[in-house]
Formats: C-alpha cells, sequence, structure tokens
C-alpha cells in the first residue's frame, strides 16, 4: 500500500498505469454525462420551442401598405406591393446584391411579400413599414442602428447587415389568409 | 500564523479561538504584519474603493432583488414600484445604479494607474491577470444587470449585444439561443440573466480574494516602481493605509453622495425610462458610458465578425501586457518616452469613448477607424519597440534613495 510509483515492478507500473488510465477516463465520461443535461437545461424549454402559428387576415390591407405581426415574439412584416414595387424588385441585376437571391424565391405571390422584421446585422427592427418612415435607398427599409438598406424585396443592398431579411415559413390558406408557421 | 505553542494572546476566549482557526492572527498578519512600500500614493487606494463598491453593490442588490420581479410582463413595473412605493427604494436603486458608474470609474483608475507604474510587470503579472479576469467578470455583471429594468435601452442593448454571437461562423445561432433560452430576447432570457447578474458578484468577490492573495505574495508596486530593499523603504498597512483607504473613501462617498442626492440620473439614459417593446427600435442605441470606447472599437470595423473580433482583442490584449512591455523599468516616472506615449493612449481612449456615444455615421466613423488602429498600434507595436528601445532616466538606487535626492524626507 502506499508504494510510490518508482518502487513497483514493471507489471505493477503498467497496472498502475491502466487503473489511472481508466479511473481518469471514466471520471471525464462522468463529468461530460453530468454537464449535458446542466447545459441543455439552458436552451429554450420545449414550450419556448413550440411552433406557434400566427394567422393574419391579408384583406385590410391595401396596395402600398404594410402590417407588421407578431409570430414568435418577433415582428414579421407583411407588406401588399405595387406594380412598381414588385418590378424593382425583380429588375434588379443579382450582380449587385450582396446576398443574390431571385425576388421569385422570396415570394408566394408577387403582390405579398412576408419577411421577419428583424435586421440581419444586431437584431434591430428597420424603419419603413408606414409611409411616414424612411425606407432606404431603396425603397424597402431602413434600419436606423446602423445604417442597413434594403430593397422591396427585402434583400439587402447597403449597409453592414450581411444576409437578406429572413423569410418566415407560411402559406396561403386562402387567397386572403395566411399562416406564418411551420408548414404542414 | 502561529501554532498553539506560540499563542500570543491573553484573553481567554482569543486563546480558545486561536488554537482552533487562527483567525485572529490571520487577520492581523495582514494588516500590521503586511509591510508597505512608504511613498503610495491616493491612486494605490482605489483598490480598496473598488473592493468597497463591491460589497455595497453586493448589499443594495440583494436588497432589490427582495422586491425585484424578473418577468417582462412586471419587470419595469417592480422597478417603478421600488422607486415609490419601497420604503427608500428610490435610495437603494439609485445607490446601486450609480454605484455601478462610479465602481467602473475606479476600477478604470486602478487599471491605468497599473498601466502608468508598470505594476502588471514581474513579478506580479498573475496578479495583474487575476484583476483582468475579475474585469471580464464585471462587464458582464454590469451588462447583464443593466438589462434588468427592461425599459427600451435594456431591451435592444441586450438584443444587439447577444447579437453579436450570431457573427460566430456555424455554431453563433446555437450560442445566441443556448443564452437567451429562446430565439429571441423575451422572458427565458430576462429570468436567466437575473440568475446570472445575482451569481457574478460573488465569483468576483472570491478572485477578489485570489488578486489580493497574488498581491499580498510580492507586495505592493509603488510611484518609483523600485522593489523596496530594506526596512527604510516600507511601513505597515495597519495603521498607515488603513488611514489612507479610509480618508479615500471618505472623500469618494461625497461625490457619490452628489449623484445620488443631487444628479441621480446624470449617468442614465431617458429612453430606458420607456418600457421595453420588441416592435419598436429606439433611434439611438448607446451603451452605458464605461462600455463606449469597447462599443467604438466593435463600430470601426464595417464586418460584423470582424468587428466582434476587435472588440474582444481590445481586452484581450492587455492579457498579455506583461510579455509586450519588456522593459525592466516598471515606472513610467522613469520612462520619458513611455510616459508620453501613456498619455497619447489616454487621449485615445477618451476619443473612442466619444465616438462610441455619437452616431456611426460621417467624420465619426473615421475617427473611430483611426482611434481604433492607433489602440492596437500602441499595444501591439509601440510599447514592444519603445520597451526595447528607451534609455531610463535618472533611475535611483532605491526608493527611499529617490526621494532623498528630491529633498524629500
Amino acid at each position: 500500500m502506499n508504494s510510490s510509483r518508482d518502487e513497483l515492478s514493471d507489471t505493477g507500473k503498467k497496472r498502475r498505469d491502466f487503473i489511472t488510465l481508466t479511473a481518469t477516463a471514466m471520471g471525464g465520461v462522468l463529468a461530460g454525462s453530468i454537464a449535458w443535461p446542466l447545459l441543455q437545461s439552458m436552451n429554450p424549454a420545449a414550450d419556448t420551442l413550440a411552433e406557434s402559428v400566427t394567422e393574419v387576415n391579408l384583406a385590410p390591407i391595401l396596395s402600398g401598405a404594410a402590417l407588421t405581426v407578431i409570430w414568435q415574439g418577433k415582428p414579421v412584416f407583411i407588406r401588399h406591393r405595387t406594380d412598381r414595387e414588385i418590378a424593382e424588385a425583380v429588375d434588379a441585376p443579382l450582380s449587385t446584391l450582396p446576398d443574390p437571391q431571385e425576388d421569385k424565391a422570396r415570394v408566394q405571390k408577387p403582390q405579398w411579400l412576408v419577411v421577419m422584421g428583424i435586421c440581419t446585422h444586431l437584431g434591430c427592427v428597420p424603419l419603413g413599414q408606414k409611409k411616414t418612415e424612411p425606407r432606404g435607398e431603396y425603397g424597402g427599409w431602413f434600419c436606423p442602428c446602423h445604417g442597413s438598406h434594403y430593397d422591396t424585396s427585402g434583400r439587402i443592398r447597403k449597409g453592414p447587415a450581411p444576409t437578406n431579411l429572413v423569410v418566415p415559413p407560411y402559406n396561403f390558406i386562402s387567397d386572403q389568409l395566411i399562416r406564418i408557421g411551420r408548414e404542414e | 500564523m502561529s501554532d498553539g505553542g506560540s499563542n500570543p494572546y491573553r484573553h481567554p476566549f482569543v486563546r480558545w479561538l486561536e488554537k482552533r482557526l487562527p483567525i485572529i492572527s490571520f487577520v492581523e498578519h495582514a494588516l500590521k504584519g503586511y509591510q508597505v512600500p512608504k511613498n503610495l500614493s491616493i491612486l494605490w487606494t482605489s483598490g480598496f474603493i473598488a473592493g468597497f463598491m463591491l460589497v455595497v453593490m453586493i448589499i443594495t442588490g440583494i436588497l432589490l432583488a427582495m422586491h425585484y420581479v424578473p418577468h417582462p410582463d412586471h419587470a419595469f413595473d417592480s422597478v417603478e414600484r421600488i422607486m415609490r412605493e419601497v420604503n427608500f427604494g428610490w435610495l437603494i436603486r439609485y445607490l446601486h445604479a450609480n454605484g455601478a458608474s462610479l465602481f467602473f470609474l475606479v476600477v478604470y483608475m486602478h487599471m491605468f494607474r497599473a498601466l502608468y507604474y508598470g505594476s502588471y510587470k514581474s513579478p506580479r503579472e498573475v496578479l495583474w491577470i487575476i484583476g483582468m479576469i475579475i474585469f471580464l467578470v464585471m462587464m458582464a455583471t454590469a451588462f447583464l444587470g443593466y438589462v434588468l429594468p427592461w425599459g427600451q435601452m435594456s431591451y435592444w442593448g441586450a438584443t444587439v449585444i447577444t447579437n453579436l454571437f450570431t457573427a460566430i461562423p456555424w455554431i453563433g445561432d446555437s450560442i445566441l439561443e443556448w443564452l437567451l433560452g429562446a430565439p429571441y430576447v423575451g422572458a427565458p432570457a430576462l429570468n436567466k440573466f437575473f440568475a446570472l447578474h445575482y451569481f457574478l458578484p460573488f465569483l468576483m468577490f472570491l478572485l477578489v480574494f485570489i488578486h489580493i492573495w497574488a498581491l499580498h505574495t510580492n507586495g505592493s508596486n509603488n510611484p518609483t516602481g523600485i522593489e523596496p530593499k530594506t526596512a527604510e523603504d516600507t511601513l505597515p498597512f495597519h495603521p498607515y493605509y488603513t488611514v489612507k483607504d479610509l480618508l479615500s473613501i471618505a472623500g469618494f462617498m461625497v461625490i457619490f453622495a452628489f449623484f445620488i442626492f443631487f444628479a441621480p440620473n446624470f449617468f442614465g439614459e431617458p429612453e430606458n425610462y420607456i418600457p421595453a417593446d420588441p416592435m419598436v427600435t429606439p433611434a439611438h442605441i448607446v451603451p452605458e458610458w464605461y462600455f463606449l470606447p469597447f462599443y467604438a472599437i466593435l463600430r470601426a470595423i464595417p464586418d460584423k465578425l470582424g468587428g466582434f473580433v476587435a472588440m474582444i482583442s481590445s481586452i484581450l490584449v492587455l492579457f498579455v501586457l506583461p510579455w509586450l512591455d519588456r522593459s525592466k523599468v516598471k515606472s513610467c516616472t522613469f520612462r520619458p518616452i513611455f510616459r508620453a506615449l501613456f498619455w497619447v493612449f489616454v487621449l485615445d481612449v477618451l476619443i473612442l469613448g466619444w465616438v462610441g456615444a455619437k452616431p456611426a455615421e460621417g467624420h465619426y466613423i473615421g475617427i473611430g477607424q483611426w482611434a481604433t488602429a492607433y489602440y492596437f498600434i500602441h499595444f501591439l507595436i509601440l510599447v514592444p519597440l519603445v520597451s526595447r528601445f528607451e534609455k531610463p532616466s535618472g533611475l535611483p538606487d532605491s526608493l527611499s534613495a529617490y526621494y532623498r535626492d528630491k529633498g524629500c524626507s
């Protein structure tokens, strides 16, 4: 008992090294398996994550107007685009876009644009939902925090934001009714 | 520390306790037996004041927590209730809110003093690094605490700062969700921030003891930067420096009281008296003054990840400062070039703070970028270069000799 490693025979050394190694390894596995649930508890809870669904009646939104609705605690911009706004979005050459994406990939019906109202830079809510607010140089939205300009397709055109405004999952239940949330 | 055989006390209870737990002799040793350079200026009391402020913040914080409700529906109202209904709630909250600003003021004085007098150099590198860790924990605590009143600036400050983590490639979004407990800043985040804001000060308290342990291992640096050699160079900590610290605290409390009673919202942001609204971003998001230089560095880089990395680096570079400044001479008193650079650096930090408070537009962008560049040039190029070539001027043989030559004592 309590003999130091040097006093052991070669077999004894091997045995002790094996015991030390496996005990340390098991300790590590144990610590990891305890740490995992503790760390996981800080991730979103089941009810927080549960996909909530928001239904929006589009009928009251006149052409050229916009509506902000809340989905999962975050603002969603719905804009009823005019023919001119659609044309601007479709005609913008992809080569000039920081995050190239065609307009038709971002809408289901050309007159209705649905995007998250959260600047992809640092999460501010861009201005431009009301006609009295600045809409930036491309007629979409303008983020006052650090000066990002979005176009009428919600694509980033100028400023520090790295990507286009996110298009949430949604589907048309009828002509004038959409459901924002996971498509079934 | 004494053992049972050399019990120096006469009172029977103290003798009894000393044999079982030598705590009284330990404290006595730390106060009277601790020899300190005799020439410490008033700047050396900043550490004591910082420790005092930590205690003030913990006590007022615990009292506030007894009335505060960490939920988005109630947080703002519970803070207003503290201000209007709770007995002396206004006093306790103003102590806590202004205390945070003055705590940072004192800690910045403490840090700039260490920079000027070379207190981070051998053999005090570990002392310095522990201090930097305390500073990081303090910044996290302050950020979390600012979110709790759930005003507009609380909410949007939290949104912008936590969104910085999304700049990290691949895992950024997962880290953000893990931190917030939801895909957005909301009830789970507020509750978590409250728990962490309550916990971290106790971690700071522990770190302060390790900081003091490291300090007592080699003793304080001093304005000459020359290590004491003989008994002539030192004085016992008690009563000489306990009295000096207390005098300093008295002066500090006058300033503290001025803000609490005459300008309690001087450091505050009016926007934060508007309840948080996730649908409306304030036109101009600014952090508290003590984060402004770092905020300016964040915004100076026109790239999301780059700005994040620059901001983190501006703090991490301080951790390796003992190895960037290779000069054996500690104090700026004997380093003419380094002294000039120190003041330029102070000016640079002030400029960064000023730019950080301004909107990121026009010439502010350019000024912020130049000031950021100089910040890193100072630490990474000028400090190593100067410490290699600079000739110290007028370095005396000993601490006491310096004052004899000057005609003092």
